[in-house]
């Protein structure tokens, strides 16, 4: 499954406006803890934020809380988007 | 007097002139103000005062990476990059910092006023917190400062906050005092931060003790002058390094000053009313726990902020406790009142008095008033002796402290 571009594009500016990240880190398989160096307060904002940027709400609390990858990240938002 | 002597062996500052010690210590002896004109603040109803002496924009991204930034409001990040520039200039290195003998002590009036701001407004007008951030308490908890700068100097010592707003920092540096002097640690981060914002300048305002000298905001505060009209708030942190003589000789360290004594006095006959006779005895205090008679007091740095009613009680109290004419004036007139940064920043000042030999004037003071007589009120740069000096500090709510500094260790 790919990813939507425009969602793509979307998460990845989050990511790098939140969290003052270099774009060129956010490959798929980067971690967002080991890799990019978040850590528990930053998954909170990251919640925040991408609510805010996609107008919708991340309740599935089990599904954020496995979110390991930048592609774990991408599926949960177009997974969300879609209300699957 | 504790078991160990306390001396002062860095200095950081972050001021109504800018970052660092450097900058604050330019302005002030070029005699300039930092007090400008808040337009914004006349949207505000019933709020009289639209004068304040804000810290200039600065930008930190370089020195605080954004997982230290997350949880500091403007306060914090100030007091950060004072308290770098300040353990700098001490020398001390990261192992020291990290050692258990080190601690933090910086005190503010509250955690950020900005942030409760910008809380309120989000949460307020659908009573939701579903767009908070995981650092909002971080910003306005009241040990905001104390707790970001152990994380940003990774100091694993005491951490303590004194929020006693006017006098926050002087709490600090006379705590800082004890902690050494009683050998609980070998040298302590200690200091004080604020911010401008119209909400503090209301606590005045309310009062009827903030400036409205609209029309000239580069010749207010006046401490001292007949024609004082109020506090001016201003912004910033101030830290200084206390550390042990021990512990500043071991590591070849230059001494700036010696600590000889703090006094502090609770005044319980008014919540805010100045009262003469705590802060005579805040200074007497000081005195003898320092071993200093009257005549070896050479210099007072007032607290004095401009107010009818304070300037003129603690004119009367330092003529009482020192009994002659001593020189004295206030930094108030320069950077306006820092509250819980004016201790650590005012004591900033006072050590480049005791560096230069050179005593700096009251600003704005053309017309000393009557009811401020019995004292030497300096009005120029003046060149001095200066070897023991006192440091006094007041705040709302009752709180009186002095601090007696001399300028090189005996």
């Amino acid at each position: 499954m790919t990813v939507d571009e425009g969602i793509r594009q979307q998460v990845l500016e989050v990511l790098t406006e939140e969290f003052e990240l270099d774009p060129d880190r956010l490959i798929p398989s980067a971690t967002l803890y080991d890799d990019l160096g978040l850590d528990s307060l930053d998954a909170v904002d990251l919640v925040v934020a991408l609510e805010k940027a996609f107008s919708f709400k991340l309740t599935d609390e089990e599904a954020v809380r496995a979110v390991r990858t930048v592609d774990d990240l991408l599926r949960l938002v177009e997974r969300t988007r879609s209300g699957a | 007097m504790g078991l160990k002597r306390v001396v002062i062996t860095g200095r950081g500052a972050v001021s109504p002139f800018g970052a660092g010690v450097k900058a604050l210590v330019e302005g002030v002896w070029q005699g300039r103000s930092g007090v400008r004109l808040m337009e914004d603040w006349r949207r505000i109803r019933g709020l009289k005062s639209y004068l304040a002496a804000p810290v200039p924009d600065l930008d930190p991204r370089e020195e605080l990476p954004r997982s230290l930034r997350r949880t500091m409001g403007d306060m914090a990040v100030h007091a950060a990059l004072a308290a770098r520039e300040a353990v700098v200039e001490a020398g001390m290195s990261d192992e020291m910092l990290a050692s258990g003998r080190v601690g933090t002590v910086i005190g503010s009036t509250t955690g950020s006023p900005q942030t409760y701001e910008d809380f309120y407004r989000m949460f307020l007008p659908e009573e939701s917190i579903e767009e908070v951030k995981s650092g909002f308490f971080f910003r306005i908890m009241s040990h905001s400062c104390a707790a970001n700068v152990s994380l940003a100097l990774g100091i694993r010592g005491e951490q303590w906050a004194p929020a006693s707003a006017c006098t926050s920092a002087a709490q600090a540096i006379g705590l800082g005092y004890l902690l050494i002097g009683s050998g609980r640690q070998d040298a302590v981060v200690c200091g004080g931060a604020d911010e401008v914002h119209h909400t503090v300048t209301m606590v005045f305002d309310v009062l009827k003790a903030a400036s409205r000298r609209h029309t000239e905001p580069l010749a207010t505060p006046r401490p001292f002058d007949r024609e004082r009209d109020g506090v001016v708030c201003g912004g910033g942190s101030g830290v200084l390094v206390l550390e042990s003589l021990d512990s500043a000789r071991s590591r070849g360290a230059e001494i700036l000053a010696e600590i000889l004594g703090f006094g502090q006095v609770c005044d319980s006959s008014h919540i805010a009313n100045p009262h003469q006779d705590a802060m005579a005895a805040a200074m007497r205090n000081a005195m003898t726990e320092a071993g200093i008679e009257s005549t070896g007091i050479d210099y007072v740095n007032a607290h004095a902020t401009g107010t009818l009613q304070g300037d003129s009680a603690e004119a009367a109290a330092i003529g009482a406790v020192v009994g002659r004419p001593v020189p004295v004036s206030s930094c108030k007139g320069h950077i306006g009142h820092t509250l819980g940064a004016a201790g650590a920043l005012e004591s900033i000042i006072l050590l480049e008095m005791l560096r230069r030999q050179e005593i700096i004037p009251t600003l704005h003071l053309d017309h000393p008033d009557p009811e401020c007589a019995g004292i030497d009120l300096v009005r120029e740069i003046r060149p001095a002796r200066l070897e023991t000096v006192m440091k006094n500090n007041f705040a709302l709510g009752g709180v009186n402290a002095a601090l007696i500094f001399q300028r090189r260790s005996k």
